[in-house]
């Protein structure tokens, strides 16, 4: 049965700021352009926006401030914090909220200068029966489920050195990546050692950026000056918030997630032309590539070899470069669902970002942008496709 | 119904025994499950069930990591997730041995012992281990 929220809502406007780094701005700077930008990308005036959808890592009621800034008093908002995969979640809280007619023109942001800042920040507590022991969080979590995922399924630190290698191929493609240029996994497996089995190289960058992306519902999405970019599908799953507290470091809850929101666009995951999927870690793409059922556990290492989600490959994840590569302001989420929609458009003719051959896949109508957050404690997925799709 | 609502919370209840020198966890009076990290109600079936009982101290290293960290603020120091033989995993430090030689599938023995200035639960290589 069709789900009454498929392809019921679009994004008509999106916009990017300051991504790399920006001196002299602060968070709210680089959200605010990023909401003007969207906003003129989509033909209307940021008063248009009555609801807006925002987390940070810095503000504790982000859409209030926001809306604030741009002189906007919203008839709904939500500043609900899930971590990097808040707005998958908010695309559907948007979606929820639009086709319910509760909004008209829903607003999705971010913004973090936290590279000019001086460093990974976050508006998280000490998590109690962990702070004591001082882990890097997030790092150490994902340290620890690497390393188990190595003994487990004899995964090797090279295999988890590839996903980095394929995520750098892209951003080389991508003039807007922050980290170009070639790189190796020699480079990988020799750069300075964070927490093992983990490099630098292994780990996310910290950079600047804003982000953000306009929503209406379809009957008015065709009217604006870009092409529509419809919600096919999205869902929502967490089920722990301390790393210490996962049943099983092998298993996200990405599976549940993407099998919803598959479900919801009525579509398989082999249907996808791309995979934008939340790499704030090398092992973040194994087990995403898994979760969402791309291979069967233990089996990414195998899956990715021969370049296969590289550039030219049959299976392209993270076409921007990815976390890894391309931009990682604190929170990530946006901009994997922004590449997932620019990608679809690229393929419509209608992006005017340049990249070099091959970076803009061969008309993409179907994109999975899947976000994680916390440590690996929330996971949101949603489809978008283009108008041929629906 | 009956609750065991009454006096402090189960955080504190808890840092209390540490300061006893006891580490303990909490069981379920119905099925004789273990819990931890401690909790006000069961997670296990949303029941206010649960009592106080000393932990074996066994367990098992279920994941390790070493933490780079300059030599002159002391060094690469391991955290590890711990399976304890009565069924909860919880964070700690496996101490008493290098950091980067800390194994999956180790078995280890609960401690109590300043980390940094405040009294934790650590494990060490079991004996014989």
């Amino acid at each position: 049965m069709v789900h009454s929220l498929r392809a019921k809502t679009a994004c008509v406007g999106l916009g990017m700021a300051g991504m790399g780094e920006a001196p002299g701005k602060n968070a709210m700077d680089l959200m605010v352009e990023a909401t003007y930008l969207a906003a003129k990308d989509a033909g209307i005036s940021v008063q248009d926006i009555d609801g807006i959808f925002s987390a940070t890592a810095v503000h504790s009621m982000p859409a209030m401030s926001l809306a604030e800034h741009i002189g906007v008093q919203p008839k709904f908002s939500s500043s609900s914090n899930i971590g990097g995969s808040s707005f998958m979640a908010h695309a559907l809280n948007a979606a929820m909220a639009l086709e319910a007619g509760i909004i008209n023109v829903a607003l999705i942001a971010y913004g973090s200068n936290q590279r000019t800042a001086g460093g990974f920040k976050t508006v998280s507590e000490p998590l109690p029966y962990e702070a004591v022991y001082k882990p890097r969080v997030p790092l150490t979590a994902y340290a620890l489920t690497a390393n188990r995922y190595m003994h487990e399924f004899g995964a090797s630190r090279e295999d988890l050195a590839e996903v980095a290698v394929a995520a750098r191929q892209w951003a080389n493609l991508n003039p807007q990546a922050f980290m170009r240029g070639p790189l190796s996994k020699e480079d990988v497996l020799g750069a300075r050692m964070i927490s093992t089995p983990f490099t630098k190289l292994d780990c996310c960058l910290v950079t600047d950026g804003g982000a953000a992306i306009i929503m209406t519902r379809a009957d008015r999405a065709k009217d604006g000056p870009r092409t529509p970019i419809y919600l096919m599908g999205a869902a929502m799953e967490h089920h722990h918030r301390m790393i210490s507290e996962m049943p099983d470091l092998m298993q996200t809850s990405a599976k549940q997630s993407s099998q919803r929101a598959l479900d919801m666009a009525g579509l398989s995951v082999n249907q996808m032309d791309s995979y934008q999927l939340y790499d704030a870690f090398t092992i973040n793409t194994m087990l995403f590539l898994e979760d969402i059922g791309l291979c069967k556990k233990g089996e990414a290492k195998d899956f990715i070899k021969d370049g296969r989600i590289a550039p030219g490959g049959d299976v392209p994840v993270n076409t921007n470069g990815g976390g890894l590569s391309c931009v990682h302001p604190g929170m990530y989420g946006m901009f994997v669902m922004i590449e997932a929609i620019r990608q679809i458009r690229a393929g419509a003719g209608d992006d005017e970002g340049k990249r070099e051959p091959g970076g803009w896949l061969k008309e993409a109508k179907l994109c999975l942008a899947h976000g994680n957050g916390g440590v690996l404690s929330s996971q949101a997925t949603a489809i978008w496709g283009h108008p041929d799709t629906v | 119904m009956t609750t065991n609502f009454e006096g402090a919370g189960p955080e504190a209840r808890f840092e209390a025994y540490l300061e006893d020198g006891k580490f303990m966890l909490q069981r379920s009076k119905t099925d004789g499950s273990y819990v931890f990290y401690p909790r006000v109600i069961n997670p296990q079936n949303g029941e206010a069930d649960l009592e106080w009982v000393e932990a074996s101290g066994e367990g098992e290293v279920y994941a390790t990591t070493a933490t780079s960290r300059r030599p002159e603020q002391g060094g690469d120091y391991n955290i590890a997730l711990v399976t304890l033989k009565e069924g909860p995993r919880l964070m700690a430090r496996i101490v008493g041995i290098d950091p980067h030689d800390v194994k999956i599938g180790m078995a280890v023995t609960a401690d109590i012992q300043e980390v940094e200035g405040t009294r934790a639960v650590v494990f060490q290589p079991a004996k014989g281990a």
